[in-house]
C-alpha cells in the first residue's frame, strides 16, 4: 500500500497530465462521432450569439460581392419565369397542376461562422428549430451544395461542410448521367475529387457535375463543380477525377436550407428493402 | 503577486479573442494557421506549480476549442505542451539555473535561449494539433509541411510580440 502511495505521489505530475489528456481525448472522440453535446459546440447559444454579434459588424464588408451574387441568381431565376418565354405552340398549351407536387421547400439562412482551412470544416447558420431546420437537411448556396445540417439548437444550426473529410455527396455527370461520389481530400478548399466513375465513360476537361438527387437530401441537377484534371490509374476500373467547386466557399453568406417534403416516404420504403435483405 | 494574476488573466482573455477573431481567419493556401494563444503557457513565470500549468493549459485549450468548434483538439495539444514545458526548461537551463524573479522572455535571457525554448514547444504543440486534426497518418508529409510552415509563422509572431515588452534600458 505504501509503495502504491509512493508511486502515486512520485508520478503525480505525469498522472495528472494523463487525466487531463484523457478527458481531452474523450471530448475529441465524442466530437468525431458528431455527437457533440448541445452546450459545447459553436451552435450553443453563448458562442452562437457571440458570432452573431461579430457577423453583424463584419457583414458590411462583403455587401458588394453578395449583391452581385444575388442579382446574378435573380437573373437566372427570371429566365425561368413564364413572362420571359414565348409560346411556341400557340394557344394549345395545357397546364395541369396536378402533375407537379411540391417536393422540396427552401428556407433562407445566413452563415455566421465558416472555416475552410481545417481538415473537418463546419459552418454555423443563424436559423434553428424555430425556423424549421432539422438534422440531416441539406444546405445549398447560390451556386451549388454547401453541406448537411449536423446539429440544431433553437436559433442556430451547425452544418458539416462539403469541405469535411467524411462528407460524401452523390453526384453525376451532367451529360452522361453516370453517377459517382464527390469527396474532399482536405488539401485545397477549391478542389474536390469525384470517385467511382468507370473508365469506359467518355469524359472531358470542363465537364460539369451535378447532384444526383439519390440521397433524398438535395434536389437533382444542382451544379456542383467542373472537371479540371483526369487520371487513369493502372489496375483499377475507375478514374481519378479532380474537380473545381463552382462555389467559392470562402465568400458565401446567404444560403438555403433544403427540406424534402417526401423524404420520410422515400426513406421508409428504402428501409423496408434493407429489412428484406437482412432476413 | 495580485498584479501578476490580473495581468495574466487579461492576457488569457486577450489571446483567446485574438486567436478566434483574427488569427483563425488567416488562411493562406490552407497551410498557414498561426496559433499565438500558446504564448500564455510560454510566458508563465518559472515558479508556477506544475499542476497549475496543466490546469491553465486545459482551461485555455477549452476556451479556444469552444469558439473554433474543434472540441478537444486544442485542449489535447496545449496540455501536452504544458506537460513538456518543465522538462524543456530543465534541459536548456543556463549554468546557474533560473532566478525566481525572472520570466521566460528576451528581457531576461539572450535571444538564442528564447528561440530554442519557443521553437521546441511550438513545434510540439503544432505537431500534435495538426495530426489530431487529420486523424490519420496517410498524407504524412503534407501534414508535416503544414506543421513546419505554421510553426515558423507562429514563432515569428511570438518573437514580434516579445518586442512589445522589451525594454533595452532595463536589460538584466
Amino acid at each position: 500500500m505504501r509503495n502504491l502511495l509512493g508511486f502515486l505521489s512520485r508520478n503525480s505530475f505525469f498522472l495528472f497530465f494523463l487525466l487531463l489528456e484523457g478527458f481531452a481525448v474523450l471530448l475529441l472522440i465524442q466530437n468525431n462521432r458528431f455527437q457533440r453535446s448541445e452546450f459545447i459546440n459553436s451552435s450553443n447559444s453563448a458562442s452562437g450569439s457571440f458570432y452573431q454579434m461579430v457577423n453583424n459588424a463584419t457583414k458590411y464588408f462583403d455587401l458588394v460581392y453578395i449583391n452581385n451574387q444575388l442579382s446574378n441568381e435573380n437573373a437566372q431565376l427570371r429566365n425561368h419565369l413564364t413572362t420571359s418565354k414565348i409560346e411556341i405552340f400557340g394557344k394549345n398549351f395545357i397546364i395541369n397542376d396536378t402533375i407537379y407536387q411540391q417536393s422540396y421547400t427552401f428556407t433562407e439562412a445566413t452563415i455566421i461562422n465558416n472555416t475552410v482551412n481545417k481538415a473537418n470544416n463546419y459552418i454555423t447558420l443563424n436559423k434553428g428549430t424555430l425556423a424549421g431546420v432539422k438534422e440531416g437537411m441539406g444546405v445549398i448556396g447560390p451556386q451549388g451544395i454547401i453541406g448537411i445540417v449536423k446539429t440544431v439548437s433553437t436559433r442556430f444550426s451547425s452544418v458539416m461542410s462539403v469541405l469535411h473529410t467524411q462528407s460524401i455527396i452523390s453526384a453525376k455527370l451532367k451529360d452522361q448521367r453516370h453517377f459517382g461520389s464527390l469527396v474532399w481530400d482536405s488539401k485545397d478548399y477549391q478542389y474536390g475529387q469525384l470517385i467511382d466513375i468507370p473508365k469506359h465513360v467518355q469524359i472531358m476537361l470542363g465537364d460539369t457535375i451535378v447532384s444526383s438527387g439519390f440521397s433524398s437530401i438535395f434536389p437533382t441537377g444542382i451544379s456542383l463543380a467542373t472537371i479540371t484534371e483526369i487520371e487513369k490509374p493502372e489496375g483499377n476500373n475507375f478514374y481519378n477525377i479532380t474537380v473545381k467547386f463552382i462555389n467559392d466557399f470562402k465568400k458565401i453568406e446567404k444560403v438555403y436550407v433544403v427540406k424534402n417534403v417526401l423524404r420520410t416516404e422515400q426513406d421508409k420504403l428504402e428501409e423496408q428493402m434493407e429489412g428484406d435483405k437482412d432476413d | 503577486m495580485i498584479r501578476q494574476i490580473l495581468n495574466f488573466t487579461l492576457l488569457f482573455l486577450f489571446l483567446i479573442a485574438i486567436q478566434v477573431l483574427v488569427l483563425n481567419n488567416i488562411q493562406l493556401g490552407g497551410y498557414l494557421n498561426p496559433y499565438l494563444y500558446i504564448m500564455f503557457i510560454l510566458a508563465l513565470p518559472f515558479n508556477t506549480p506544475k499542476w497549475l500549468l496543466l490546469i491553465l493549459a486545459f482551461a485555455l485549450g477549452i476556451g479556444v476549442d469552444l469558439f473554433s468548434s474543434t472540441m478537444g483538439m486544442h485542449t489535447m495539444s496545449l496540455v501536452f505542451m504544458a506537460f513538456l514545458r518543465p522538462s524543456v526548461l530543465k534541459v536548456i537551463a543556463p549554468r546557474d539555473g533560473y532566478d525566481t524573479n525572472q520570466t521566460p522572455g528576451i528581457q531576461d535571457f539572450d535571444f538564442r535561449w528564447y528561440l530554442i525554448y519557443v521553437s521546441i514547444l511550438t513545434f510540439a504543440h503544432h505537431f500534435v494539433l495538426f495530426y489530431i486534426e487529420v486523424f490519420r497518418f496517410s498524407d504524412f508529409f503534407f501534414t508535416f509541411s503544414k506543421v513546419i510552415v505554421s510553426s515558423l509563422f507562429t514563432i515569428l509572431l511570438l518573437l514580434i510580440s516579445q518586442l512589445f515588452n522589451y525594454n533595452a534600458q532595463v536589460k538584466r
